[in-house]
């Protein structure tokens, strides 16, 4: 393995583990607040269980977001120095700014997690209001960050010099709003998803009913309203990607040929070799009508693209397909649920309803991973869009590889041992936290 | 405003080694705790940390902001040339938070909790020994950036008596800090006793470890006594510290450990200026005489003065909320007394 597909891996590998750990830690505090909230006005005890059992979740997985935070906020300069050399002072504003939103978080946490009958009971749930808000605040700044790395301002880069940096026309870059609001209500969906698929399952096998029903109630209602929010975000973000990188939209689409009336290319085996894509369906201008609002525009093909300056264009078709095809799936899930809830409520009784979201239980994720994988491989070979290309940015330092085994070594297990204490933080459910199920209001 | 960003930088660099030090020598100190007086150290450290030790390793994150935002060439030189123990300490950080964390919310007690605390102690020991080295590393002039081979870039750049020296240093400074911040939290003489004890033998192994990196410095041509005693602020630092060590001696023994923590956090305090002051305004020092300067290799004006403002604004968030938490968990619990 070459070194800068190395750096480029670990990169990978970094930010797919942190993301995972930090949407959770980002939006599990709001699901924690709302059981809280509920337990302060009903005093039923059951809700009291259900927020410190989460808030322990809580814990696990904001440490395990911060370390490896802490870890990328070094791996930027341990594998992309020359990137960091230019783009730190410009895009750094949002990250000095996500300094104070992490640092208030960890101490609201500090409160809340350790503030159980030692501080006033409103102030100490407020607390935890605040890790999530402080969290969303981050997540939103690092966004921004990222966004400016496909969307770069602030800056006239003349003669290889990057001139008259403003930090603040960085941050405020064309892709801000529509990369954040997306990737937050993707956190939602995906943390939603998850939470609510782990208490189905135990639902379904009888195990401490009252406690896993409540906390479903709670993770299910986030997620299935956030899984509606998603497709207006993301019509939102495929019209700012139309215009602003015809060439990542051209590569998520695999769409070869600038043309008027567009179809839209679902799935399909897209063959970069004779610039077509082999048993898709297409839907007639429906691309054109997604990309500029009308369904006779243009609509920009690879072939309007310097070989040089095309990104891959498989990955980033087949990570598209699946991020759409899974929001979709969620959607339908949404959908049903809340029929369930306001017309069908005989179906909230019946299996098949929480075998679905069992089955759903890492969709969310999944697709936000493709989701990812789409912003930045759609983004290549750029690593500041149309700027500085990924391969003049990395380390000289030979030998990355090695770093690359032991670290996605690391991730791995880190992965493992989560899951390990999830698994036995839910298993002991019934021990910890009997109270809701045998005094149901003490 | 370049002066309130490297101000900044300053107080974070101090923040972390006073409060993240302490935390790391919570570790340390209980690797060598004998094993019947371990659980017993391991519940009062837990008591004292808990809550604010994810706060103590945000000044680590904070000062490297402020690095690579308003001084991006100094952070870039030092993470291509030290990336190996730049990596060594990231393994460090991340094992030793995640295994703190596993160990005490892991539903089940078994025993899963021997291999956390193993890993928390190492980790703890691991992480500021590479600290230390990469602090000692980039004054040292052992980055070279005309080397040609592997080893002289990226090995020979860190690996030297002098910074394993230091890295020693920086370990024994940190279970110092955390034998002293631990006194005050005891609830009983027993666990006092214990602390006061091991509170002075750290003073012994501090300067012990001091007097290596004096003799790895004189050993490897380094001019540390030039640049500690070369200057009269210097020598004051220095002779303050020592006889602010003397009073601890004596007051070690009384209840006050409000007064302990500030002659600790002092002695350190002046321990990292007098290291640093001499070379200001530069920060790293190079082979062949070149040195990178906070003041040389700053960004451009905007940058700086909105990562000034940035931080300016944060601190107002950021420092009353703290000291509200360090004061509310630091509260003596008068019920708990056992004797």
């Amino acid at each position: 393995m070459d070194d800068f597909l190395a750096a480029r891996l670990q990169m990978a590998f970094s930010l797919g583990f942190h993301i995972v750990f930090a949407c959770i830690g980002m939006v599990m505090p709001f699901f924690m607040t709302v059981a809280h909230f509920i337990w302060l006005k009903t005093k039923k005890a059951v809700y009291r269980d259900v927020t410190q059992a989460w808030s322990k979740g809580v814990a696990i997985f904001f440490a395990t977001g911060a370390v490896s935070g802490t870890v990328l906020s070094f791996e930027l300069g341990l594998l992309w120095p020359k990137f960091m050399e230019h783009a730190g002072p410009i895009f750094g504003m949002p990250f000095s700014l996500e300094g104070t939103a992490f640092f208030i978080e960890a101490i609201a946490l500090g409160f809340y997690l350790y503030g159980w009958n030692k501080v006033n009971r409103w102030f100490h749930w407020a607390t935890g209001v605040v890790v999530g808000v402080s969290g969303l605040v981050s997540g939103i700044l690092v966004v921004a960050a990222n966004s400016w790395m496909n969307s770069p301002s602030g800056f006239d880069y003349i003669n290889g010099e990057y001139l008259n940096i403003d930090p603040i026309k960085a941050m405020f870059n064309e892709a801000w709003f529509s990369q954040s609001l997306h990737m937050c209500i993707a956190a939602f969906v995906s943390t939603g998803f998850a939470v609510a698929g782990v208490h189905a399952l135990m639902i379904l096998r009888g195990s401490n009913v009252p406690f896993h029903s409540k906390a479903f109630k709670i993770a299910a209602v986030f997620a299935t309203v956030a899984a509606c929010l998603q497709p207006i975000s993301g019509d939102i973000s495929a019209k700012d990607v139309a215009g602003r990188q015809p060439a990542k939209l051209a590569a998520m689409e695999a769409h070869f040929h600038t043309e008027k009336a567009a179809p839209l290319i679902i799935g399909g085996i897209p063959d970069t070799a004779a610039k077509e894509v082999k048993y898709a369906i297409k839907i007639p201008g429906l691309l054109s009508f997604m990309a500029h609002g009308d369904f006779n525009a243009e609509v920009t093909g690879l072939d309007k693209i310097p070989p040089q300056d095309q990104p891959p264009v498989s990955v980033t078709h087949y990570a598209f397909q699946i991020m759409v095809g899974l929001g979709m799936a969620m959607l339908g899930l949404a959908v049903l649920y809340f029929i369930a809830l306001w017309k069908k409520k005989q179906w909230l009784d019946q299996k098949w309803l929480l075998m679905l979201f069992v089955v759903a239980t890492p969709l969310g994720f999944l697709a936000l991973e493709a989701g990812w994988t789409v912003t930045e491989v759609g983004r290549q070979p750029w690593i500041i869009n149309g700027v500085m290309r990924t391969a003049d940015a990395v380390t000289p330092m030979p030998g990355i590889r090695y770093s690359f085994y032991l670290f996605t070594a690391v991730y791995i297990s880190l992965s493992v041992i989560v899951t390990f204490l999830l698994y036995r933080q839910i298993r002991m459910v019934g021990k910890l936290y009997d109270s809701g199920a045998q005094h149901q209001n003490d | 405003m370049v002066y309130v960003v490297i101000a900044f930088l300053w107080t974070a660099i101090l923040l972390y080694v006073l409060l993240g030090g302490a935390d790391f020598g919570a570790g340390i100190i209980e690797l060598f705790t004998s094993k019947p007086n371990r659980a017993r150290a391991r519940k009062t450290m837990y008591e004292a940390i808990g809550p604010i030790w994810e706060a103590n390793h945000m000044w680590l994150i904070i000062a490297i902001v402020i690095l690579f935002v308003g001084f991006p060439k100094i952070y870039t030189t030092v993470s291509v040339y030290l990336h190996i123990p730049l990596v060594c300490m990231l393994l460090g950080i991340i094992a030793r938070g995640t295994a703190f964390v596993f160990r005490n919310y892991d539903a089940v007690k078994d025993n899963m909790q021997k291999v956390y605390t193993s890993i928390f102690i190492y980790s703890s020991l691991v992480t500021p020994f590479f600290l230390g080295i990469i602090a000692a590393s980039s004054v040292s002039g052992q980055i070279d950036l005309q080397a040609g081979d592997f080893l002289s870039a990226y090995v020979w750049s860190w690996l030297s008596w002098f910074s394993v020296s230091v890295g020693l240093f920086t370990v024994s400074i940190c279970g110092y800090l955390a034998a002293i911040f631990i006194i005050g939290q005891t609830d009983n003489e027993a666990d006092r006793a214990l602390f006061i004890r091991k509170a002075k033998r750290c003073v012994f192994v501090v300067m012990f470890a001091g007097a290596l990196v004096f003799i790895a410095a004189y050993a490897e041509h380094i001019p540390l006594g030039e640049w500690i005693f070369g200057h009269p602020l210097g020598i004051v630092a220095i002779t303050t510290a020592s006889i602010s060590l003397i009073i601890m001696w004596f007051t070690i023994e009384k209840d006050k450990p409000a007064v302990l923590r500030l002659l600790a956090g002092f002695q350190v305090t002046m321990i990292l200026f007098a290291a640093t002051y001499t070379h200001f305004p530069n920060i790293v020092l190079l082979k062949h005489g070149e040195e990178l300067s906070l003041l040389a290799h700053q960004g451009q004006a905007k940058t700086i003065d909105s990562l000034a403002y940035a931080l300016l604004i944060g601190s107002l968030f950021i420092l009353p909320a703290l000291f509200y938490l360090i004061y509310v968990f630091q509260k003596k619990k008068p019920g708990l007394t056992e004797h």
